[in-house]
């Protein structure tokens, strides 16, 4: 019984021993659950005397103050301060999803449709930003949004405008600086739906009486669905936690929550204070996953094919 | 009745990766009568399918005319031709049920939503796929989906329906039994269908009418029987079934023909002296018609025998050339002797089974 033994050996797909899994079950417990769980016990802990580490001491006091101003006599008044701050990140991060996606599904689609060697060479130049760090990249766009920039000089060179706009250190500057970073995860899952499109559905739906923006809407659009979704997560969830472009081109004005999360652990010196923001955009990150898991698997349902919840 | 679709002298040129230009439909004329099977038959790259395109709309051709019953569509987009195609890849919508896909075509006609179920559930019925409506179509079989893309063409009641190799992805036993259907239901719902295939036998089983294409260009119409029996050109003598083309010259004595001899005068003689002195014509036979006998002082030699169940095919070395004949595996006494290779034989035809044709 050859055939017998082998098979045993080799065991089903996916059953193999459980030491075979260990490095990943290593990385998993090393850098992924212990600092979450450092994070969630800090947030519970007091304030250490001079601000930096901990004291061992359980306390709400980290989550009170998330929401209520305590005045040194002892009283208490609601304070929106951070609210209102994860609320900008919020929208900053829905912002800069949308905006990626209203330019990447044509970026994507017109990639898609080149012939073959093109497509390769322009994928690649979607993904040559990588090759430098984002931190250069953002100082970049300090230098071509501030008010002698090449923008500005171009605009009051050409006398079209007197004034420099102002463009640096405002919102727009961070939103410029977040479409610029996180672009790529948008157009990268897109044009691998539309790549995967088979265009004679749409010369089908041509031939069946529709005209160019019902064949967009109802045969383009739900095969891409699945590169929609798996790009909205991959920027928004990323951008609701940037720090480099509301710190650097936002010029601390714009704060998003990491940019005052990072201040708690820096000039702020209230380590448990930080770790209880962090533990709310955790929070708000993972229903904003359960929101998207469950738009794909709407769309896995009614596409009938592989779904994308595996991502998520 | 009257010309459904009427094509005139359309021409379409592609331009080649290498720079170049390709004329895939070279000043092309054909009349479609109504309620007719026409089938475009022609190898791969003829030209077949981009006339097909032409007609759906899904490409413009560069100059000449196309007529849907008398009124000129060339400027038609697409999607208002009442005109619809039953695609080689299906292209059923994988994510819409068989209904929903039917009904697509119905919805962009702004069809009213119970006489779409309606004709959705008869439109099934008439491709016998009754109950299937709910599936997706990747739950069903390639005969099925097939079956779907017919039905979504067809619940819009089109003037013309246009089938772009539907066939060619079944295996041979389902497309046979597809061919009787296709033809079926041609009967059934009397409009016109133009069908492209590279297959002659296909061509023949369905087709009324039959336009044998060669390199962009049509080089014969008619019914399948008249181009079988009588190919204008050598291309369609050799592309529709098998045949032997053999050059013949008039001589002095009669017709010489390449690999037989001087044949007497005679009315194939007379059609050679009509091209000229000394010109050559071509001559098509049918392997049916050559005969072969056993002959040791014969004029051939058989160097190969196939056989491939109902017919024996006999390949003779006659002289410079080689001939095919054919002919049954069983029945006559003389076929129980077993021919076999390097048998000296006598390889004739009868001269009225000889089509004269065109280089």
């Amino acid at each position: 019984m050859a055939g017998g033994r082998t098979a045993r050996r080799r065991g089903a797909a996916g059953q193999g021993s459980w030491w075979a899994g260990s490095p990943g079950l290593l990385y998993l417990i090393g850098l992924v659950l212990a600092p979450l769980v450092i994070v969630l016990v800090y947030s519970f802990l007091s304030r250490a005397k001079l601000g930096v580490g901990v004291k061992w001491v359980f306390s709400l006091q980290s989550y009170v103050d998330l929401f209520y101003f305590e005045s040194l006599a002892g009283g208490r008044t609601f304070d929106p301060t951070y609210l209102q701050i994860f609320w900008t990140s919020f929208v900053y991060a829905l912002i800069t999803a949308l905006v990626c996606l209203l330019l990447s599904i044509p970026i994507a689609t017109w990639i898609a449709t080149r012939p073959a060697h093109v497509r390769m060479a322009l994928i690649f130049l979607v993904t040559i930003p990588f090759w430098t760090s984002l931190l250069i990249r953002t100082y970049a766009f300090v230098i071509i949004l501030n008010d002698n920039g090449p923008i500005n000089g171009a605009l009051t060179g050409t006398g079209l405008l007197a004034e420099p706009i102002p463009m640096l250190y405002t919102p727009f500057a961070t939103v410029v600086g977040l479409v610029y970073a996180f672009l790529p995860f948008m157009i990268l899952p897109i044009y691998a739906s539309a790549e995967r499109f088979d265009f004679r559905l749409a010369e089908a739906a041509y031939d069946l009486g529709a005209a160019r923006w019902t064949v967009l809407r109802r045969i383009v659009l739900p095969a891409v669905r699945p590169g929609i979704i798996a790009g909205m997560v991959l920027v928004f969830i990323p951008a609701l936690g940037s720090y480099l472009a509301p710190e650097l081109l936002g010029g601390g004005k714009t704060s998003m929550i990491a940019n005052v999360i990072a201040a708690q652990f820096g000039a702020s010196r209230n380590w448990p204070f930080g770790a209880a923001l962090s533990v709310m955009v955790l929070v708000i990150t993972l229903l904003v996953l359960v929101v998207f898991a469950a738009l794909a698997r709407r769309v896995s349902r009614t596409n009938g094919r592989s779904s994308w919840e595996a991502l998520l | 009745m009257g010309s459904a679709l009427s094509i005139r002298e359309v021409t379409k040129v592609f331009p080649t990766p290498e720079g170049g230009e390709v004329k895939a439909l070279d000043r092309v004329s054909l009349e479609v009568e109504d309620g007719t099977f026409m089938v475009l038959l022609g190898p791969s790259g003829c030209g077949k399918t981009t006339l097909l395109r032409c007609i759906a709309g899904l490409e413009a051709h560069d100059s000449g005319e196309i007529d849907l019953h008398g009124s000129r569509i060339d400027d038609v987009p697409v999607w208002k031709r009442r005109v619809n195609t039953v695609f080689q890849s299906y292209a059923l919508f994988p994510h819409m049920t068989v209904a929903k896909n039917i009904a697509f075509g119905l919805e962009m006609d702004g069809m009213a939503k119970a006489d779409i179920d309606s004709r959705v559930e008869s439109t099934l019925e008439l491709v016998r796929l009754a109950g299937l409506g709910a599936r997706r179509p990747s739950q069903l079989s390639g005969g099925q989906q097939q079956r779907v893309a017919l039905a979504r063409a067809l619940a819009k009641e089109p003037e013309v329906l246009l089938l772009d190799e539907p066939l060619s992805a079944l295996d041979l036993k389902l497309r046979r039994g597809m061919q009787l259907e296709l033809k079926r239901l041609q009967r059934q719902t009397n409009i016109t269908f133009i069908l492209v295939t590279h297959d002659q036998e296909e061509a023949m089983a369905m087709g009324d009418q039959v336009a044998v294409f060669d390199s962009g260009q049509i080089v014969q119409t008619g019914p399948p029987r008249e181009v079988y029996l009588s190919p204008r050109t050598r291309f369609v003598a050799d592309f529709i079934g098998e045949a032997n083309v053999l050059s013949a010259q008039a001589g002095a004595t009669g017709l010489e023909i390449e690999g037989f001899g001087v044949l007497p005068a005679d009315c194939l003689a007379d059609a050679a002296a009509d091209s000229g002195p000394g010109g050559t014509i071509y001559l098509a036979v049918r392997p049916e018609n050559v005969t072969v006998e056993a002959d040791e002082v014969g004029n051939g030699t058989i160097v190969d025998v196939t056989f491939v169940g109902g017919d024996v095919h006999l390949t003779v070395q006659l002289g410079a050339i080689r001939i095919t004949a054919r002919r049954p595996s069983t029945g006559t006494a003389n076929d129980e002797r077993t021919i076999a290779e390097g048998d000296r034989v006598r390889v004739g035809f009868r001269p009225q089974s000889v089509r004269i044709v065109e280089e």
